[in-house]
């Protein structure tokens, strides 16, 4: 598959490596994001290693999972330091958390709010990244409308294929379907899908 | 077939496959989906043949796969951690009374302090208990170690712990290739047993040994374990054939034909090791890596030859012998006894209690080997100033309190996630 951006320059050994974070609360899906993220990389033939930051995992306290992709094998073992993606599934954790830390230059910031990045104070950082790499998305109302649950996960999904090109929406698609069955498997494809035509028509 | 599933997953499929007998299970972290894994293809029948028995504790599950295997059933466990240490006289009688058992340890911190997360803490609590100990470097090689135990432990009726690190393999979801059936199935034939507890022809296991013949059982037992420095390489070998991939043997190495420095480390470490030596690598440095699979048997002799040209080995330790150093380093030395020219070596204690292991602090500790070298144990990323701190706080009060609650105090609640420290790296 090619990638539709250009692979950003990763300096250290590994030149093609991608790095995802996603940053969220427990509750919130945000393990299975980074699992759904690297089955979609996987069926487009890609090297995907998906893990969680272990131990935290209680019901609203600040997650993190991790995700890279690569199109050789990875070795590497350590936590995502310097992201080229960023997930945030909860806004308030711009408050709690140093999330944006060692977001790479290049990179892609991707937030679920209804607000604007402007209300979230967001707009100074986002005018550091090259323009169309920050998205706004009121992933948490998609949810609740496809979905009748505030799981922003696989809409955010959704939302990054649009903003990164780094997976198609149909491998998206294809991961959410193969990790659930049935009406909550489609629901979530439904919200993924909405999620993701945002991001297009926002850019 | 390739999955993109998580580690525990894809190791629980390579164990079903191995078409295993008797699986008894207590659940600890990090090796509980492990055996869930298990116990859904046993009551979904895609395990056939297979007893899944809950039981209530550590002690009580490699208890009953003692009896299992005694019995004549090939038998598996898996543990971690405390677990470990619950069962820790089983883990001896095993050994001792010669029954194959395969059993997979998460490797996970022991405490106190309470810890869940990774290191080989548990595997070194039992190193010496006559198990063989073989270290996985990716979920690949958990999944190919275990097919490659068994037949290991049944050919030498010896029991075979798989180590495989905590968290950081358990559960990353990453590809794994699941092997087919027939090729398992042709790898490994059915368990035919050296000794069987049967009531038709009744013989005693495990009866009283006295002075008079104790020493040649032991014997008996580390002749099998030097058994296996010659079988471990023949199964990788025959396993690369049937399957196409490396796993296993006693060791491997990379990069290290004409390396001056040489880092020995065992387990995934070696993956963020790799990445970091080819960084040295294109800055000149000459540094190649040994992956040591087999700590149990210990290949001290492949290890002397794979040693033997450097001028500097840094052994990168998952573990503390409290009052010694790293345990991988101070087994090394052994390796390394009365060869001519033997090659400096600088200890590492790294990826403690869950620690991340960054290449960064790697980049900068295998360039102060060649530099500036240090006697005894390095502990990598060491707070200096919480320990100075807390030294200088010991010192002027008597009743200076807990140890590990100063230390969390002065560091603030935002420790409780490793690599999430406030104001540090993520």
């Amino acid at each position: 598959m090619a990638r539709v951006i250009c692979k950003p320059y990763f300096k250290l050994g590994t030149v093609a490596m991608f790095q995802v974070r996603i940053h969220g609360r427990g509750g919130q899906g945000v393990v299975t994001a980074a699992e759904l993220l690297s089955v979609a990389a996987f069926l487009e033939g890609e090297h995907a290693q998906a893990f969680p930051s272990f131990g935290s995992e209680r019901t609203g306290a600040p997650v993190v999972s991790f995700c890279r992709i690569d199109d050789k094998e990875i070795r590497l073992r350590e936590p995502i330091l310097e992201p080229d993606g960023l997930i945030v599934q909860d806004p308030t954790l711009f408050k709690a958390i140093d999330v944006l830390q060692g977001l790479r230059p290049n990179g892609y910031l991707l937030v679920n709010t209804n607000k604007t990045l402007d209300e979230l104070n967001l707009a100074d950082v986002a005018s550091t990244l090259p323009k169309g790499h920050a998205l706004a998305v009121p992933a948490s109302e998609l949810a609740m409308k496809h979905v009748g649950r505030p799981l922003p996960n696989a809409a955010l999904l959704g939302a990054f294929a649009a903003l990164t090109g780094i997976v198609h929406l149909q491998s998206v698609a294809t991961a959410i379907r193969q990790a659930f069955s049935g009406k909550v498997a489609e629901a979530n494809v439904a919200a993924a899908t909405a999620a993701y035509d945002a991001g297009v028509s926002a850019h | 077939m390739l999955k993109q599933i998580e580690g525990s997953r894809g190791m629980a499929e390579g164990i079903a496959l191995c078409r295993p007998e008797v699986i008894c299970a207590y659940p600890i972290t990090p090796q509980t989906h492990i055996v869930e894994g298990l116990g859904e293809m046993v009551r979904s029948g895609d395990l056939k043949k297979c007893e899944f028995i809950n039981v209530e504790s550590e002690f009580a599950a490699l208890s009953v796969a003692i009896g299992a295997s005694a019995a004549g059933a090939r038998a598996y466990t898996a543990t971690a951690s405390q677990g470990l240490l619950f069962m820790a006289e089983a883990v001896y009688n095993a050994s001792g009374l010669g029954l194959p058992i395969v059993m997979t340890l998460g490797n996970r911190a022991i405490g106190a302090p309470i810890n869940i997360w990774n290191d080989h803490s548990d595997a070194m609590s039992m190193r010496d208990a006559g198990w063989m100990q073989l270290f996985a470097e990716t979920n690949q090689e958990a999944l190919d170690l275990h097919i490659q135990a068994f037949r290991l432990a049944e050919e030498l009726s010896m029991p075979v712990m798989v180590c495989v690190d905590g968290f950081i393999l358990t559960h990353a979801v990453e590809r794994i290739d699941i092997p087919e059936q027939a090729e398992v199935d042709a790898f490994l034939p059915p368990y035919d047993p050296v000794q069987v507890v049967d009531p038709r022809e009744p013989i005693s296991i495990g009866a009283m040994v006295g002075p008079d013949a104790f020493t040649e059982v032991r014997w008996f037992q580390h002749y099998k374990q030097n058994l296996a420095l010659r079988l471990l390489p023949e199964l990788a070998s025959e396993f690369k054939e049937r399957f196409g991939r490396e796993s296993g043997g006693l060791l491997r190495t990379y990069r290290a034909d004409d390396a001056e420095l040489l880092v020995v480390a065992m387990g995934s470490v070696n993956g963020t090791i790799k990445d970091t030596i080819d960084e040295m690598r294109a800055d000149g440095i000459r540094i190649g890596l040994v992956t040591l699979v087999s700590y149990r048997p210990f290949p001290a002799e492949a290890l002397r030859n794979a040693l033997a040209g450097a001028k500097h080995v840094v052994v990168v330790d998952r573990d503390i012998a409290i009052g010694m150093g790293g345990q991988l380093a101070n087994n090394l030395d052994l390796a390394l006894r009365n060869l001519a020219g033997a090659p400096q070596v600088h200890s590492v204690v790294a990826g403690l209690g869950g620690r991340p292991i960054t290449r960064k602090s790697l980049h900068r500790v295998f360039r102060q080997a060649i530099a500036e070298s240090w006697e005894g144990p390095h502990f990598l990323d060491l707070n200096e100033v919480i320990i100075g701190r807390e030294i200088h706080r010991m010192r002027k009060t008597r009743r200076s309190g807990p140890t590990a609650e100063n230390i969390l105090r002065r560091l603030g609640e935002a420790v409780a996630t490793p690599g999430v420290e406030r104001g540090r790296s993520l």
